[in-house]
């Protein structure tokens, strides 16, 4: 029986054609996954019984131990904004607004920005490198053939976890951020305190802090679900964990950014 | 019963499984041996629902799993136990709290019962006392049986054994093997194990079945298997370096 004929090569817009239909697909294909994860999570966030050891334990890694990096990171930032801000203010005799635009610099944009970045730098990197070593050693599917969901142990805890801690560090960022700003401007620049306070107090209202809440809040959602999809979802070996961490901290950062960017042309 | 029929399943192109077809009785210890590569871990993950074929079935005690998906999947895997090739601890537990998560977890059992029993399974693997230890800070042999102990605890009707003595010096390969053949003998579950520690494995098998090539080439007793006129089984019971086998 003679062999079947091979193929007649297919001219060059055709496999042009078909290569973008095979990336679109495979990009399709991988959005769908990442979203199903989220969905995934979020339909185990209603239904019993709920992990809250495993709550406390990431509340405490993801906030708790990010404590001492975003207070220190909320102080230099406010200190720099206080600097800057002053030498600009002074060049038109403005200085009496410095208090507010440090205030809300960080209130609505650089508190959530930064501490989001910072705390994806530190424990979302950790967060994809554990539970990548957890796939790679088998821990993963021990706990699928013991009939036990690993999203309900590995993804929900964190995702939980990233909406309590989000808001209440970028708070922080900022309360540290504008006593900062305060440092520079009034104690070694000769502001008077009552100015760098008072005009804050006129100029921020209740919906620039809102901003800020929902972009923390958001950004909580963003970084444990791209840092716990990639650790899932690691390749082979060491070399498998550490790409994965990689892709995790950019992935992260570059939809922070994007999304911030969002928010803020929708958001008052 | 464990009913596999008719098994395909390809990676990327590579065709590891290539209509596999195997049957383990209740209460037997069935090996599974082949070489390294050869599909035997993929085999033993179709049987734990954690692959699925491209087509081809896998029955479990009447059922078909080969499409079930989550709580009635589970309630097959709630009758297993599994020993993975690490062990596949949790690193951030203790030995006693890796062998109590199962309990923990899947049972209404008290605190108090939960200790006795894991101590008890502690014990019968040889490591009563050593429950406050890390799994970072036991030896390899010992990690193996903490996986037994864990997979043990809550009496399965089937447990799994990937390569369970991978690794291990010899008298350690016998230890597990006569601890595997204790707790068969007490608690009489059906075993499936993929190994290729020869001659030690006949030791302790009902029934041995060589993988080779994605199908099952030779099945029965290890006396079956040992005097099989196959060339392929021969060469690879022997570790004959010349022969239809070639080095991967």
């Amino acid at each position: 029986m003679s062999e079947p004929a091979a193929p007649a090569p297919q001219a060059l817009p055709v496999r042009l054609v078909g290569t973008v239909g095979a990336v679109t697909l495979d990009v399709m294909a991988a959005l769908g996954r990442f979203g199903a994860f989220l969905g995934d999570a979020v339909a185990h966030l209603f239904i019993p019984p709920f992990k809250l050891r495993q709550l406390l334990d990431r509340i405490h890694f993801i906030g708790f131990r990010s404590l001492t990096i975003v207070i220190l990171t909320g102080a230099f930032t406010g200190m720099v904004l206080g600097l800057q801000v002053f030498l600009t203010l002074s060049r038109f005799g403005s200085e009496a607004f410095l208090g507010p635009a440090v205030a809300l610099t960080l209130i609505r944009e650089l508190g959530p920005v930064l501490c989001a970045l910072i705390v994806t730098g530190r424990a979302g990197s950790a967060l994809t490198a554990e539970i990548g070593i957890m796939r790679i050693s088998e821990q993963i599917d021990a706990l699928t053939v013991m009939a036990l969901n690993p999203t309900r142990y590995l993804v929900v805890p964190p995702i939980v976890a990233g909406l309590l801690t989000f808001p209440l560090m970028t708070a922080l960022f900022d309360v540290v951020g504008i006593f900062g700003g305060y440092l520079v401007s009034v104690e070694l620049l000769g502001l008077s305190s009552g100015t760098y306070f008072g005009e804050m107090q006129n100029f921020v209202d209740m919906t620039d802090i809102m901003t800020g809440f929902w972009k923390a809040l958001s950004f909580g959602v963003i970084v444990s679900w791209v840092c716990t999809y990639k650790g899932f979802h690691c390749g082979h070996g060491a070399e498998g964990v550490a790409r994965a961490t990689t892709q995790a901290v950019v992935l992260s950062s570059v939809l922070i950014l994007v999304w911030d960017y969002f928010l803020g042309s929708v958001l008052p | 019963m464990i009913r596999v029929e008719d098994l395909h399943r390809a990676f990327g192109g590579q065709r590891v499984l290539r209509g596999l077809t195997l049957q383990v009785a209740p209460g037997e210890i069935m090996v599974v041996i082949g070489r390294s590569g050869g599909g035997k871990s993929v085999l033993l993950k179709h049987l734990l629902g954690l692959l699925r074929p491209d087509s081809g079935r896998v029955v479990v005690n009447g059922t078909d799993i080969t499409h079930l998906r989550g709580p009635a999947l589970d309630r097959i895997r709630e009758r297993y136990g599994v020993v993975f090739q690490g062990g596949a601890l949790f690193d951030s537990m203790s030995v006693f709290d890796n062998v109590a998560f199962p309990l923990r977890e899947k049972t209404r059992l008290r605190s108090r019962e939960i200790t006795g029993r894991v101590e008890e399974k502690l014990d019968q693997v040889g490591l009563a006392g050593m429950g406050h230890k890390n799994p970072a800070e036991i030896s390899g042999g010992m990690r193996k049986r903490v996986a037994i102990a864990r997979a043990l605890v809550t009496e399965p009707e089937v447990v799994f054994f990937d390569e369970p003595t991978t690794g291990l010096d010899p008298i350690l390969v016998n230890t597990i093997h006569h601890l595997i053949l204790g707790m068969h003998r007490k608690f009489r579950f059906t075993a499936v194990m993929v190994s290729h520690e020869i001659p030690e494995i006949f030791g302790i098998a009902d029934r041995v079945a060589m993988l080779h090539d994605g199908v099952i080439v030779e099945q029965g007793t290890p006396d079956v298997i040992q005097g099989s006129a196959n060339p392929i089984v021969q060469q690879f019971v022997r570790g004959d370096v010349e022969g239809a086998l070639r080095p991967a």
